[in-house]
């Protein structure tokens, strides 16, 4: 609690006792006015004015700021503010029970009593959901260690220029992005993408800043100052990202903007139509009875309840989103995934993990593990993408799975730590002949290889066995003898089939991939992830024209997302309801382009990110309906008499309590 | 020009009326009260001085909402 909000207990709990005491005094002391003589009968010398002046201490004591304020509010003719509400309802009331001398001044204190523990309440409450979210986004390292002669200083990270070396401890944060000189460890990166998968590093990775090392001890060389690493530029996107307000946040200030005077009025209506119809009609005006409902309607009429939830609920819902690796960067973004109807998506990188490797080995006559062994070694000394998976491929130490049905070998990535460390002889390699569009005709072990494509095969006269798969074919032939292919392709990344899945049940309708690449390769990663319709073969700006075609057909109320990995998408990001960036550790381009940043290449996680807007809308909705529908009801209750000040106040400070309770629930995340 | 503030304000309508009343000061051309992060963004017209800007600030804001604080 701060100092202020100590201050207001110490004033709330006085009132109380205050109020005890003069009540039991009251009871013993004093006795309502006769309402015929309009006297007091008081057992003993108290009369009514001592009462009014002891009631006024607490009152004073509770609503004291209140009045100054509404004074102020007044001189700066900022009439309808809620302190000017309140004052007016409590004055007024505390009028009525002198006019009537009937000593009822406990409900004004009461009632100024109620409004200020709500206050307290919401003030407390506030804070500390802001400190929880504030936290739990916190992914600032507070200090780097900067390698000297002698040993290490603790500074400011602010303070650590490019290049310098830092020392990392386990335990500790990496505070500045840089590449390790020296050590080896395991990184969290949990903090950043919300899922806690150990990675492992050694010298000469780069490391970004955010992760926690947790085994070794690292020396890092910072490649960017502070301010320039992902960590600051996370951070930067988070805090300011509910300064961009949703609709439905400023539907809620313009409603307050004309809901309160609304009210007044109605109020004035109130304590001057009906007595004077009633006069004019020649009955009784009860001036006192429609002034005391006008009152009541006044308390009902702060529309705090509403203006503090809403941007409450749409806070927690952008912090338990960065909780979970998903930046949203405003609350606008956050409204709209929530209408999202259709999702296209690149391919490439989004859906398959965007790297080629060798998907199997087909037909091969003699061990696979051979096969590759020779193909890698033949590969040895050329830098062209498709050497390099094969390479990558045999010192993976793949574990192959032949499929009894065809005969063919999948391989699977052996678990971190049954690897085994390979590496590659070259020395058995005696000569290589790279012969350009065709392959490479190499040496090893005494051997003639042949490894290329059909054309190479053709042109050596070896039978060779055609390909139905995706992908790209590298036929390999031993001393002239055919020995089998290996398949190279982009892998479709794991969760993509239960990404697509969860989308729909997230209700998008549509899931379409857009893509450079060939027809049918697109088709087959279509069908077997899942996607309703998938456009092929289109150039960068055919997928700006097809994300234009799709957004000129669909409805206001829905709403498109393009999920790219950020890197040459950009002009269609920008031009979708809400462009989606994924992969984003490490890029700046992708948290620059996209509205909603997913931290790792998990696509189940633009599901997730669809599940957090949706939950947190309703609630906003719940909000909403319940604060206004309770306040109305409120109001009609008031107009026809059947409440008082008591339920009224309890009305707005309650339904405040409970849609700042519910607001909270977006914090907690929704499962896909 | 654009910068951010730090502000205190104990309820979320006032940090409307402090966003109205920034917004309305001369030398201001977009102002963001986050009642969330305690913090203001405000763009400045070109050419504008901030400092004496944003006294002109705080002072409607204070009209607005006495209790309010900006730290500048």
């Amino acid at each position: 609690m701060t100092k202020k909000q100590k201050k207001m207990l110490r004033r709330i709990i006085i009132t109380v006792i205050l109020m005890i005491v003069l009540h039991i005094a009251y009871e013993a002391f004093g006795a309502p006015a006769d309402p015929v003589t309009g006297k007091t009968t008081s057992r003993w010398i108290v009369t009514e004015p001592v009462w009014f002046i002891l009631y006024m201490i607490p009152y004073l004591i509770i609503g004291h700021d209140i009045l100054k304020k509404a004074f102020k509010g007044i001189m700066n003719r900022q009439v309808f503010d809620e302190n000017f509400l309140m004052a007016i309802a409590t004055l007024g009331a505390i009028g009525i029970a002198l006019i009537q001398q009937n000593g009822e001044y406990t409900e004004a204190v009461a009632v100024m009593l109620f409004y200020q523990t709500g206050e307290l309440f919401q003030s407390y409450a506030v804070g500390k959901s802001r400190r929880n979210i504030s936290a739990l986004m916190d992914i600032r390292p507070d200090h780097a260690n900067l390698v000297t002669e002698n040993g290490f200083d603790t500074v400011d990270p602010d303070e650590v220029k490019t290049g310098s070396i830092i020392l990392v401890q386990p335990g500790e944060k990496i505070p500045i992005d840089g590449r390790i000189v020296s050590g080896e460890t395991t990184l969290n990166t949990g903090a950043l993408t919300g899922e806690s998968l150990p990675k492992s590093v050694r010298e000469g990775d780069d490391v970004i800043s955010g992760c926690i090392n947790m085994t070794g001890v690292i020396k890092i060389q910072t490649t960017r100052e502070f301010g320039e690493s992902t960590v600051s530029k996370i951070l930067d996107l988070v805090e300011n990202s509910s300064s961009r307000k949703s609709r439905s946040e400023n539907f809620i200030s313009r409603f307050a903007k004309y809901y309160t005077p609304i009210v007044c009025y109605g109020a004035l209506a109130l304590a001057l139509l009906p007595p004077i119809v009633l006069m004019i009609t020649g009955n009784e005006p009860k001036w006192s009875t429609w002034i005391y409902r006008a009152l009541t309607f006044l308390v009902i009429s702060c529309p705090c309840a509403l203006v503090i939830s809403i941007p409450l609920t749409f806070f927690a819902g952008i912090g338990g989103g960065s909780r979970a690796g998903i930046l949203i960067k405003g609350s606008n973004y956050l409204e709209q995934l929530s209408k999202i109807k259709t999702v296209a998506m690149d391919k490439t990188g989004t859906m398959t993990k965007g790297v080629f490797e060798v998907s199997g080995i087909h037909h091969s006559s003699i061990e696979n593990e051979k096969l590759l062994e020779y193909a890698a070694l033949a590969e040895s000394f050329s830098t062209h993408p498709i050497s390099l998976s094969i390479r990558k491929a045999y010192l993976d130490n793949l574990i192959w799975t032949i499929d009894e049905k065809t005969g063919e070998a999948i391989p699977k990535q052996p678990d971190e730590g049954q690897k085994e460390k390979r590496t590659l002889d070259t020395s058995r390699v005696e000569s290589v002949e790279e012969i350009g569009g065709n392959g490479v005709l190499a040496i090893v072990d005494k051997k003639q290889i042949a490894l290329g494509n059909r054309k190479l095969m053709d042109r050596q006269g070896v039978t060779f066995k055609e390909c139905h798969h995706n992908g790209t074919v590298i036929h390999v032939a031993i001393d002239g003898v055919y020995s089998g292919h290996i398949v190279i392709s982009d892998v479709i990344k794991p969760t993509a089939k239960e990404a697509i899945r969860a989308m729909h049940a997230e209700g998008v309708n549509t899931c379409i991939i857009l893509t450079g690449d060939s027809k049918h390769v697109a088709e087959s990663v279509g069908k077997e992830i899942g996607v309703d319709k998938v456009y092929a073969e289109l150039l960068p700006e055919d997928k700006v024209s097809i994300v234009e075609e799709l957004l000129s057909k669909k409805t206001d109320k829905s709403a498109l997302a393009f999920v790219g990995d950020g890197i040459n998408d950009a002009p269609v990001l920008s031009r979708a309801d809400v462009g989606i960036a994924m992969g984003a550790l490490g890029s700046d381009a992708a948290i620059e382009a996209a509205d909603i940043v997913l931290m790792d290449d998990d696509p189940l996680k633009i599901a997730r990110a669809i599940a957090i807007s949706r939950r947190c809308m309703r609630i906003v909705y719940e909000n909403i309906y319940f604060a206004i529908g309770i306040k109305v009801l409120c109001l009609i209750l008031g107009t026809i008499g059947l409440t008082n000040m008591w339920l009224a106040v309890f009305a707005d400070v309650g339904v405040m309590v409970l849609a700042v309770l519910n607001a909270l629930r977006a914090l907690r995340l929704p499962r896909v | 020009m654009k910068k951010t503030y730090s502000i205190e304000v104990d309820c979320a309508n006032c940090a409307n009326k402090m966003e109205e009343a920034t917004k309305k000061t001369p030398g201001v051309k977009d102002a963001v009260v986050n009642f969330m992060t305690l913090k203001m963004n405000v763009e400045f017209d070109e050419g504008a001085d901030e400092k004496a800007v944003m006294k002109e600030v705080l002072k409607n804001c204070k009209k607005v909402e006495d209790d309010c604080e900006i730290f500048f």
